[in-house]
């Protein structure tokens, strides 16, 4: 029997954080979104709070929590109108270097980004022509003396401009010289601070406010102590995180769910045309009601699968069905709450068009759900590739 | 310094409030709680003097199993154990017994200096304080804007109607701080952690010598006789626009001697 009844430490965890994101209202983000700012006022409280330092373990000065709790953290932070994606990464990126680095390197990076004195996230795979087929990539890392040398092109990678550190996959094994193509490329700590010239930061116009950038590298220098684990093996470790983002972004997704169908039913209820509430009509309430509907049960596929995580157990399926289920919801309640609105919908000041915008994110990032469809059909019912 | 913070844990500010009809009381069982902005407030101001003096901060509070989210706040914020009195015998408790098991329980250990609120968050009765003062003896300083303690001596702004009016008492004493003397920290998600670890004393009735003819419904001398809604307000003059709508408010509000 699945019982998903929050402890009573993951209901206190969820009412502290709570509080902090409520005292980031509607005016915050909606004025940082205009600006196109970084929200540094609430990622910097979360940090001094140690919040995204959630899932380091304790003896690298984080607090060890499992992906169940952190997942309630970003939820939150999306439930009451905020956007996790300026910040989740610096709870999760660390995964690669806690899972795959030396001893060295856990001791001399995590501390540093439990405190948040490093900021490590950002994560540099995608490729202009290599966006889902990962094993393509181009970017180079040629291994000279106890240097790589860098060079190529990276697009939409997000809070560069934000981050010390950046996690880094570069091709170290030429595609053509590959037994096994899933080898080859190999994962590094880059050092923004120290790059200089040799790393071009271009940020780009976007929909959101993401603080995405297109990188360009000419002959950047990375002390080869920095590479994380075996040279070749850079693509694994990344699939190993995929599962703990799965479920993270599910979250995120729920939390905007939540937010929508709040607003739009109050909206429903409050707003009068012809002499009664739009919501005592059938074609503004039953889409309301649906993807409430559609949110409560992605949410349950969301705990299963945050509990075998932290359980230990494989958990693809359910990590991957959370997010798709989670990010489609979560679409179809930005949706009924614009309709809901109508022409205020498309208002500012209303901040349903923002997050309108940024949920519609997570049905294309970190993955596209054509994709986890993809997988699903391969992997889990064994049907033939079908891409 | 051995601070006491009393403070209560109310129902959360999400949820409706809902009025029993046979008691006449909230209805607090059974619904999400956390603690008072008031008693953050007050265990603000008291881990502000404990970090600069050193010493222990208690909070001692009274309620129903759902306030334990509300105690770990205070210690997750950094409040070093606490004290929950907690038995069925007490429910319904008027101001003046509910003060009698808090005194009790605060009388069990010395201490210097006990902070409460001015007023609960959910009641608003602002008796309990001065009646704990009494019951344990030791002087009420009320409606502290600013304090601070210098040896043996605690001094408060206290606000009055015109400005405000500096008092000094000797400790051990009893102040109750107002919401705006300070801005309640977020517990740090170590302290949340941390505050599983600390203790919780529990107290029922028995333990603090109350017998049940002192509390609870059947002890309480105040009886709530009636609850009910404030009346309705006239809705107020809408002004139509017809070109002269600006002057005409500008008019209501140089009448009202607002502009």
């Amino acid at each position: 029997m699945m019982d998903f009844t929050l402890t009573e430490d993951q209901v206190q965890l969820r009412g502290e954080i709570r509080k902090v994101c409520q005292d980031f209202s509607d005016p915050y983000w909606r004025e940082v979104d205009a600006r196109g700012e970084y929200p540094e006022a609430f990622v910097g409280k979360l940090t001094e709070l140690g919040w995204l330092a959630a899932l380091i373990p304790e003896e690298y000065g984080g607090i060890g929590l499992g992906i169940t709790e952190a997942s309630i953290i970003l939820e939150e932070i999306n439930r009451w109108g905020g956007n996790s994606t300026a910040c989740h990464a610096q709870m999760y990126t660390m995964g690669t270097v806690l899972r795959h680095g030396s001893e060295e390197q856990k001791r001399r990076y995590l501390p540093g980004v439990a405190s948040g004195e490093l900021r490590l996230q950002a994560f540099g795979v995608t490729e202009p022509d290599s966006g889902s087929e990962t094993t393509r990539i181009r970017t180079t890392a040629v291994r000279k003396g106890d240097r790589y040398v860098i060079n190529g092109q990276k697009i939409f990678i997000s809070r560069v401009l934000q981050s010390d550190l950046m996690l880094l996959l570069a091709r170290t094994t030429p595609y053509d010289e590959l037994e096994d193509k899933t080898r080859g490329l190999s994962a590094f700590l880059v050092d923004i601070r120290e790059a200089g010239d040799a790393l071009e930061v271009k940020p780009l116009d976007m929909m959101i406010n993401h603080h995405t950038n297109a990188l360009f590298f000419s002959d950047l220098e990375v002390p080869a102590e920095n590479l994380i684990g075996e040279e070749g093996m850079g693509f694994r470790y990344i699939i190993d995180g995929w599962n703990a983002e799965r479920v993270l972004i599910a979250a995120e997704a729920v939390g905007d769910g939540r937010w929508f169908v709040e607003r739009a039913s109050r909206y429903a209820g409050e707003r009068k045309v012809f002499g009664r509430p739009i919501g005592a009509n059938q074609g503004i309430q039953f889409p309301i009601a649906q993807a409430y509907a559609h949110i409560e049960a992605a949410d349950l596929v969301r705990w299963h699968a945050a509990s075998k995580f932290d359980r230990g157990e494989r958990c693809g399926a359910e990590a991957n069905m959370a997010k798709l289920l989670a990010s489609e919801a979560a679409w179809e309640a930005a949706n009924a709450c614009i309709t809901t609105h109508g022409g205020y919908g498309l208002s500012v000041d209303y901040d349903v068009e923002r997050k309108f915008r940024e949920t519609r994110l997570l049905t294309i990032a970190p993955v596209s759900n054509n994709l986890v469809l993809a997988y699903l059909g391969q992997h889990v019912l064994g049907m033939p590739r079908s891409y | 310094m051995d601070i006491v913070v009393c403070g209560k844990i109310i129902p959360a500010s999400t949820v409706t409030i809902e009025i029993d009809p046979a008691t006449k009381r909230m209805i607090r069982k059974g619904v999400a709680h956390e603690l008072d902005p008031a008693a953050a407030s007050a265990v603000e101001e008291g881990l502000r003097l404990m970090e600069k003096v050193g010493g222990t901060l208690t909070l001692v509070t009274m309620g129903f199993n759902e306030i334990t989210i509300g105690i770990r706040t205070a210690l997750a914020m950094g409040a070093t154990s606490a004290v929950h009195i907690f038995d069925d015998a007490l429910a319904g408790s008027d101001t003046l017994a509910t003060a009698k098991a808090l005194a009790a329980a605060i009388g069990k250990r010395p201490f210097d200096l006990i902070i409460c609120g001015t007023e609960s968050s959910d009641s608003y009765s602002g008796i309990v304080p001065g009646q704990v003062a009494r019951l344990l003896g030791v002087p009420p300083v009320t409606f502290a804007t600013e304090m601070a303690v210098e040896g043996n001596t605690l001094t408060v702004k206290r606000q009055s109607e015109s400005g405000y009016d500096v008092v000094e008492a000797d400790l051990p004493a009893l102040v109750t701080v107002t919401s705006g003397i300070n801005e309640p920290r977020y517990p740090q998600l170590k302290g949340i952690m941390a505050a599983k670890r600390k203790e919780i004393l529990q107290y029922s009735a028995a333990d603090l010598g109350l017998a049940a003819g002192d509390v609870g419904e059947a002890g309480a001398r105040e009886k709530v006789l009636e609850v009910g809604r404030p009346p309705r307000r006239d809705v107020g003059e809408v002004v139509e626009d017809d070109g002269e709508g600006g002057k005409r408010i500008a008019d209501f509000l140089a009448e009202a001697k607002v502009i």
